[in-house]
């Protein structure tokens, strides 16, 4: 090993002793050597999912442990109640988006660091963009966000012939939570690991109120708000929706739970407390978004160069009472709809886009409508813009078999609505289809059928 | 102005202006401003920290940009606790933020009374003679001292001060303090007012779940010679007794009762954890006695005379199916119980404060009545000085740890941790600091190792060749990310530790950056 003693101190002091020296704790892969530091440092980008408490640390956090291509994607603007932790922000930057802002104060700070920052809904890029990073760091505190993503990532995942994922096609994810003293961090390497709606169990759905006990029987603080935020509003307002970010909507709001609260005489209605049930805020601090985004960091570069174990697969961490961390070792669901191989559906070389599309609806496990159809990258139908609808609807009335460029077999992924806890969510599903009587699907004709 | 509390306004839903005011009150001293410091300080500073001093004697070299934030290459050369204090300064301009350019050690050396001023230190990446230097001028001070330290893939963190006690330990689970199986009479006749057999099928769905188990329990209790269920037979067959009083499926009320029904099933009077404050020396109590143990003392008398065996009623209960008006009667009587057993325990404590000499009023009401009213949740933390754990550490717990599996890696990184810091005085560098001497170092360390194990009374322990060589690689290297989990951690106790709120933790937290297996160890 060369002697680093006797040359010039560097940036990466530090980091050095755990990229460049051979170690006994470390994955299979891991070869310790300058070039691995490097190539960390030039080629392994990184993109983070939200700028807010979670997304702040991260970036500098991925940023102080060698990565120096990252992106950050977030649709929000610097709001005064982000100060207690997003510290990358300061009052002067209120108003501005958070993912240049802080992408810049990174940048400022750190030099040789690039960071591109998208001010836009993680909706509003092309699926291929995601597939442009070696892997993606999620600091999102809602589950439709995490579900998106989580259908991105698992969009590139190609199974081979005996249903093993090929590893080229693997996007790892880590992903962070936290609330009040408690957070989360995990590893998501689809086909390997249990992916977020593998264990969506872990994130139940929001428990709401009987509209009947709102109306008719309120019995504490909570009652009497969403009662002025849920009916009231409408019988008033008609017409106009509710903005939670309207300070004139939400006094008012405020206003009238009280009012209910002194006619039924039950305590606690306070402007805070209406703010808190109404948009319902999730307490955050600064500590906790440390500590849950440095753990995500450790297994990015863990991922990214194996110069250490990786965690397997969930971390808890509780800090209220005592401190209690756990590491759980999830299991995948194999038939899961995202990470799985995907679900087959055998057709005739006849059926035409549209009737495919048709199928997918009546399909029990699937039930897709409003598909986008694509396949290869290749748009065969777009419900939206306009535009791209107009451009490919011709296609609707062509043999599906012609439009995929007359293979036996291949994967298409269809992108549209589907119900879940009878609510109507977008998602994205990879499906394998197999035409009938085509050489080389008779394999698959044992296989089951749709 | 209500900007700061805007500011504050997700943490204050965590705890509230009087935590708030508690962190705007405290200064905090921080020793050395590397990473692991400068991530703790950064995120009580944006808190809203009172006061922060940070103490570090070194410059920035140009190795520190690559893992600290609070540098920049501006600052290379200059005093880092200059550095690090005007961003910290920067982040928040409510807090006072100064800075001494002064060795840690030496300042433990020569200057033990600069300790006092502080509500707390935080001293980070000390070797283990001056942890146990700087933990004797902080005990003799009352100062509360929290240790944190990274290295490698590894760390821990340690809290130490003689005793913290809460108030508000604020409990994720825990029992309502519903009294369903030992009323009082104003809750018993509420109970019998209300006909649970005569009723029309509206009134009869929205009878709170307590009146209905309530009432059951003494029925129960008058057919099987005033006893409550309490094999598992007798439990089902009054869940079934229950589901037989439903007039219709859809009755929630009914069905909460089953779900509750446990609730009637759990034994009478105080808890252990309680009744082991009770017991607690300390409670005897004198002029020294702090407020906490004033009241202890006056709850211990609640407890034998005026309580019949119950703590003070803490006065709330949880939302149930009810009628509103039902539901507002209930929740009256329940606070009324409460605001009695409050004027009974105020007289006790002004009569306590009283016997040991000191001004009857010298306890705010507010703080009685929070204490009453979180009586059954009270915790007491104490813990051990750095030198009797390390000097003797608890011996058959050490043992434990190091020959069960589950705990081998965690005590491993203890011993390790605790080694290096012997390596270093022996060789004058950590082991592995320099590549050139890494091979002769592994060795050297495992030797240093097992010589402290057989100190402490573990002769022929081994401890993972792995780690040994693990521990060499990382060369004392401060990884920023593992700087700021630890620093995190520590950040948080020091929330918990200000506020009173919540528990803090216990032992030491040995951080595992390996593969995420941390514990916490007590010796
Ligand atoms: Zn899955």
């Amino acid at each position: 090993m060369a002697d680093t003693a006797a040359t010039q101190p560097t940036r990466s002091r530090d980091l050095d002793k755990l990229l460049l020296r051979p170690g006994n704790l470390v994955g299979p892969r891991f070869e310790p050597s300058a070039q691995l530091r490097d190539d960390v440092q030039n080629h392994a980008r990184v993109l983070v999912v939200g700028a807010g408490g979670l997304g702040c640390e991260l970036l500098k956090d991925l940023a102080l442990s060698g990565f120096h291509n990252l992106d950050v994607i977030d649709m929000d603007r610097i709001e005064v109640t982000n100060l207690n932790r997003q510290f990358l922000f300061r009052v002067e930057d209120v108003g501005k988006p958070k993912a240049e802002v802080a992408a810049k104060r990174v940048m400022e700070r750190i030099s040789g660091v690039n960071i591109v920052p998208h001010f836009c809904r993680i909706e509003d890029k092309d699926i291929d963009f995601y597939n442009d990073f070696m892997i993606i760091a999620l600091g999102l505190d809602s589950v439709e966000a995490r579900s998106y993503i989580n259908n991105v990532a698992c969009s590139f995942l190609e199974y081979d012939s005996d249903d093993n994922p090929l590893e080229e096609t693997i996007k790892p994810m880590v992903d962070g939570g936290t609330e009040g003293f408690k957070g989360h961090a995990r590893v998501i390497l689809p086909g390997i690991t249990p992916c977020f709606e593998c264990t969506i169990w872990l994130f139940p759905p929001q428990v709401k109120f009987p509209l009947c006990t709102l109306a008719e029987t309120p019995r504490t603080a909570a009652h009497c708000i969403e009662y002025a935020h849920l009916i009231k509003w409408n019988e008033v307002h008609g017409g106009t929706d509710f903005d939670p970010d309207n300070p004139e909507h939400m006094k008012w709001v405020y206003d009238e739970a009280a009012k209910r609260a002194e006619l039924f005489g039950i305590p606690g209605v306070t402007y805070s407390f209406t703010q808190g049930v109404v948009k319902n805020i999730i307490p955050a601090i600064a500590s906790t978004n440390a500590i849950i985004s440095a753990a995500c960091t450790l297994e990015t570069l863990k991922i990214a160069t194996e110069c250490s174990k990786t965690m397997s697969n969930y971390l808890t961490y509780n800090g209220s009472e005592g401190l209690h961390t756990k590491v759980a070792e999830f299991e995948r669901d194999k038939d899961c709809l995202v990470c799985g191989p995907g679900v087959l559906i055998e057709v005739d070389t006849s059926v035409t886009l549209q009737k495919f599309m048709n199928l997918l609806e009546e399909h029990p496990k699937l039930q897709l409508t409003k598909a986008s159809v694509a396949h290869r990258g290749k748009n065969l139908y777009m419900q939206a813009p306009p535009v791209l609808e107009e451009m490919t609807r011709s296609n609707l009335s062509l043999p599906l078999f012609d439009l995929m460029g007359k293979l036996s077999k291949d994967v298409v992924h269809v992108n549209g609505m589907t119900s879940k806890n009878n609510q109507k969510v977008s998602c994205l599903r990879k499906l394998r289809v197999a035409f009938k009587g085509v050489d080389g699907v008779t394999d698959m004709d044992t296989a089951g059928g749709a | 102005m209500a900007e700061p509390k805007v500011k504050y306004d997700r943490q204050l839903r965590i705890w509230g202006e009087q935590g708030q005011a508690a962190l705007e009150k405290s200064s905090i001293c921080l020793l050395n401003c590397g990473p692991t410091g400068s991530e703790t300080l950064k995120n009580l500073v944006l808190g809203g920290i009172g006061s922060i001093t940070v103490v570090d004697g070194s410059k920035v070299e140009v190795g520190d940009l690559g893992n600290n934030f609070l540098v920049d290459e501006s600052s290379v050369g200059q005093s880092k606790a200059k550095c690090v204090c005007s961003f910290l300064q920067e982040l928040n301009d409510s807090v006072k933020a100064k800075f001494v350019e002064e060795y840690p050690e030496a300042l433990i050396e020569t200057n033990p009374s600069f300790f006092s001023q502080f509500t707390l230190v935080v001293a980070t990446q000390l070797v283990e003679s001056s942890m146990i230097k700087l933990d004797r001028i902080c005990r003799e001070a009352n100062v509360i001292l929290i240790f944190a330290r990274s290295y490698g893939l590894t760390g821990f963190v340690r809290i130490s001060l003689k005793e913290h006690t809460v108030i508000e330990s604020k409990p994720e689970h825990f029992l309502d303090d519903l009294r369903l199986n030992n009323p009082w009479p104003e809750l018993k006749s509420f109970a019998d007012s209300i006909d649970l057999t005569a009723q029309d099928p509206v009134a009869h769905k929205h009878i709170p779940y307590v009146v209905i188990l309530v009432k059951m329990a003494d029925e129960w209790a008058k057919s099987h010679g005033g006893k409550l269920p309490s094999t598992r037979e007798q439990k089902k067959e009054f869940k079934d007794l229950l589901k037989a009083r439903m007039i219709s499926p859809d009755e929630d009320n009914y069905k909460e009762a089953i779900e509750a029904s446990f609730k009637v099933f759990a034994p009478q009077g105080i808890s252990w954890d309680l009744q082991k404050i009770l017991n607690d020396s300390s409670s005897e109590v004198d002029s020294n006695s702090s407020d906490f143990w004033v009241m202890v003392s006056a709850l211990k008398e609640f407890i034998a005379n005026e309580g019949g065996g119950e703590a003070p009623l803490e006065g709330s209960i949880p939302d149930m199916t009810s009628s509103t008006e039902q539901y507002v009667n209930l929740q009256n009587i329940y606070l009324a119980k409460a605001e009695a057993d409050f004027l009974v325990m105020e007289q006790l404590v002004r009569s306590t404060l009283k016997k040991i000499g000191r001004d009857s009023n010298s306890i705010p009401k507010a703080t009685i009545r929070s204490f009453c009213k979180n009586a059954r949740k009270l915790r007491v933390c104490r813990y051990r000085s750095i030198e009797d754990e390390f000097n003797s550490p608890n011996l058959p717990d050490l043992q434990k740890y190091l020959t069960d599996e589950d705990s081998s890696i965690a005590i491993g990184i203890y011993i390790l941790l605790r080694a290096v810091d012997r390596f270093a005085s022996n060789y004058n560098s950590f082991p592995g600091q320099f590549d050139s001497a890494i091979d002769e170092d592994i060795p050297r360390l495992k030797s240093t190792a097992i010589g402290l194990l057989s100190d402490l009374g573990c002769n022929g322990a081994a401890l993972a060749e792995d780690l040994i060589n693990e521990m060499c690689r990382f060369g004392a290297a401060e990884l920023h990310a593992v700087a700021a989990l630890v620093g995190g951690i520590a950040s948080q106790e020091v929330i918990k530790l200000i506020t009173k709120q919540f528990v803090p933790m216990s032992g030491t937290y040995i951080f595992n950056g390996i593969d995420h297996k941390s514990q916490l160890l007590s010796l």
